[in-house]
């Protein structure tokens, strides 16, 4: 339970902002993940929420290797992922496979449903052999409660929450170890999402699974998540177990963004805090000096703008914050109401 | 000139405030369907909702349980074909105005009736600067000239607080961040001062922070226009947060209609139940999430009886037979299932 199934050490992507057509020139960086450190353990699920444009997608982009870090490395079982080719990274991309948001354009309208779960094996026949492949889509199939005999359909013929379930069913075809979830349900209605949230949960105990599980929604990532790591502007901010997150947030940034998730229980609107943050989240490409979250937090200094505060555990807090003035401080009112 | 402004000015709110009291706008019994090349989607069947000044009512569905086909309908912006309205009304002030001219019905829009959207990138038009769109209403609606239409328009980019107003007034929509936008959104659709303002899903795209500061600003504008509100949503949090009254839609019906407070303590079918028992709460980790089987039906083809019958936990052969009307239970709400008492007389 305590091995590292995958160590992401100082992790930068940068992409580069062009002007001009012929002669394109650099005129600026997005620095969409900006020194990010975080493990993953096996057989946990750690989550990353975050808002828009804080970089957990490129997070997931990178995690995939389908994008090259600008800097740093991500380890798999000690293998810098990013240095691998041919055969090596053949045999590591069994290992890490993703699901993705939406299930609409990830799934190949003119594709069957058992060559799109089938696929993988055409990479790797190594899993499976060619004339047990019918049998291993369908064995999916009904793994992730779907009907067996509908291996013929096509996307078109399923729901959204019945293509996610061909989404999971694809990425778990090849019997990986981690499985990056990009915001999973965040395109299903609720009585659907909590079928596949449910899902997951099943098949992380039965297979030993470790999930990167992306979200927006912070309920979601609770429920799922024994971890949960908050990005913002490119940077993790909070990282710690979920109670440690949800219970005692010391990051400004995340008690903002706890207080301000709506409460499914109305007799809470009158005693509830919700910190205002104001104005928007500025650009990456020239995020603001020191803190990134200063230019929106309340309790910004001068040091905020000098010194950008590390991740770290800090004096009365038990799990690392990035900020110069972290402490716990009481946003949800009393939850069980 | 319209009966409607005439009435307006003629018939003036009991508080006083020069707002008509009591149902501004009531859909009754409407049924739409679509028809396509595959057959015949019945959309709504039989709807009835109304909305009164100064109060929010939440329309709660999941996708395909037709509450945005209603709010098009109610704007006369539905796709005709392949929608057709087959029944029902839909009044303003008591007047019926499926049967009123595209004239008049345009006169209501924006005046009596607006509309913000979910997806304000595809919106706005992109290709005049926002500030043009807001004032564009001033100068065809009102007669402004060009100056005071521009200055009505930088007072409305101010209520709803962009800073540098002025500055902003010319700049284009993708020069806004989506918050932002969202924001000249709702000044355009305030500009002429509705009476009902109808919201469909107008955080859903956003971000939770800046959901938070919409979902206020719209709040604060309602109370001192004292507008009535519809707010289209599948969110159950936000609706717990802003709604006076919810009304639940599944297959194009109504299926449980009550006060906020009453349908989060005990709600009265149990479609509504199964729905507050799939969201995860945050106090009750690593529990499996109680969900409703199944999936919501093709509206090509419609189980008889109960349309949520081969999902639900309660049905009885009296479901698969007969569809349960919209009735009474208990004080100032009302539920489509056949065991309805049984719901709400539950410990």
């Amino acid at each position: 339970m305590t091995e590292n199934i995958i160590e992401v050490r100082d992790l930068v992507k940068h992409y580069p902002v062009t002007s001009g057509v012929v002669f394109k020139k650099t005129i600026g960086q997005v620095k969409a993940v900006d020194g990010v450190s975080f493990d993953l353990k096996a057989g946990e699920t750690l989550g990353v929420v975050g808002e828009s444009g804080c970089g957990k997608s490129t997070l997931a982009r990178v995690l995939m290797n389908l994008e090259k870090p600008t800097a740093g490395s991500v380890l798999y079982k000690g293998q810098d992922i990013s240095r691998l080719s041919g055969g090596a990274l053949r045999r590591l991309r069994r290992q890490i496979q993703l699901v993705m948001q939406d299930p609409y354009t990830s799934l190949n309208p003119r594709m069957t449903v058992g060559d799109l779960i089938g696929e993988p094996f055409e990479i790797h026949p190594e899993v499976a052999p060619k004339g047990s492949r019918r049998s291993k889509v369908k064995e999916l199939l009904d793994l992730v409660g779907l009907n067996p005999e509908h291996i013929n359909r096509y996307p078109h013929q399923f729901s959204g929450g019945q293509r996610q379930r061909i989404g999971i069913a694809r990425a778990l075809a090849l019997r990986p170890e981690v499985i990056v979830c990009d915001e999973p349900v965040s395109a299903l209605d609720v009585s659907i999402q909590a079928q596949v949230m449910n899902l997951l949960e099943k098949l992380q105990s039965e297979f030993g699974l470790s999930y990167v599980f992306i979200a927006h929604d912070l309920s979601v990532v609770r429920h799922l998540s024994d971890r949960v790591a908050v990005m913002y502007l490119g940077k993790m901010v909070e990282i710690g177990t979920e109670d440690e997150i949800y219970e005692r947030p010391t990051h400004p940034y995340t008690q903002a963004l706890l207080s301000a998730v709506p409460v499914p229980d109305p007799t809470l609107r009158e005693n509830k805090t919700i910190i205002r943050l104001t104005g928007d989240v500025p650009s990456p490409i020239s995020p603001p000096s020191g803190c990134r979250f200063r230019t929106r937090c309340w309790k910004a200094q001068d040091v905020c703008a000098q010194e950008v505060p590390l991740l770290e555990i800090r004096p009365g807090s038990d799990h690392p914050s990035a900020c110069h003035f972290a402490e716990k401080r009481e946003i949800v009112a009393s939850y069980e109401g | 000139m319209s009966d409607i402004l005439v009435s307006e000015q003629s018939a003036p709110g009991a508080d006083g405030s020069g707002r008509p009291s009591g149902r501004l706008l009531e859909v009754e019994d409407l049924r739409v369907e679509f028809r396509t090349r595959d057959g015949v989607a019945k959309v709504i069947n039989g709807v009835t909702y109304h909305v009164e000044a100064g109060e929010t009512l939440a329309v709660l569905g999941e996708s395909g349980s037709g509450k945005s086909v209603t709010a098009q309908t109610i704007m006369g912006i539905l796709d005709t074909p392949p929608g057709f309205v087959t029944n029902g009304q839909v009044r303003f002030h008591g007047k019926d105005m499926l049967k009123m001219s595209a004239e008049e019905r345009r006169r209501i829009r924006g005046e009596g009736i607006a509309m913000i959207f979910q997806d304000s990138l595809s919106a706005l038009n992109p290709v005049f600067t926002v500030g043009f769109q807001i004032a564009e209403q001033f100068r065809i609606r009102r007669g402004m000239s060009r100056a005071d239409a521009k200055k009505r328009a930088v007072e409305m980019l101010d209520q709803v607080k962009i800073p540098n107003a002025k500055g902003r007034y010319s700049n284009y929509p993708h020069q806004f961040s989506g918050g932002m936008r969202q924001r000249a959104m709702i000044a355009m659709s305030l500009a002429l001062d509705p009476e009902v303002l109808i919201a469909d899903e107008p955080t859903t795209a956003l971000d939770v922070t800046v959901q938070a500061q919409i979902m206020d600003l719209l709040g604060e504008l309602q109370r001192e226009r004292q507008m009535g509100m519809i707010l289209i949503t599948h969110d159950l949090g936000v609706v717990a947060d802003v709604a006076d009254r919810i009304a639940v839609m599944y297959a194009g019906r109504i299926v449980e209609e009550a006060d906020v407070f009453e349908l989060y303590r005990k709600p009265a079918h149990p479609y509504t139940l199964g729905l507050l028992n799939s969201i995860p709460r945050m106090d009750e980790r690593g529990q499996e999430l109680r969900t409703i089987k199944g999936l919501p039906p093709n509206l090509m083809n419609i189980p008889p009886g109960c349309p949520f019958n081969p999902r639900c936990p309660m049905a009885q052969p009296v479901c698969r037979e007969k569809v349960p009307p919209l009735l009474q239970v208990g004080a100032g709400r009302a539920s489509a299932c056949h065991f309805a008492e049984e719901l709400v007389n539950r410990d």
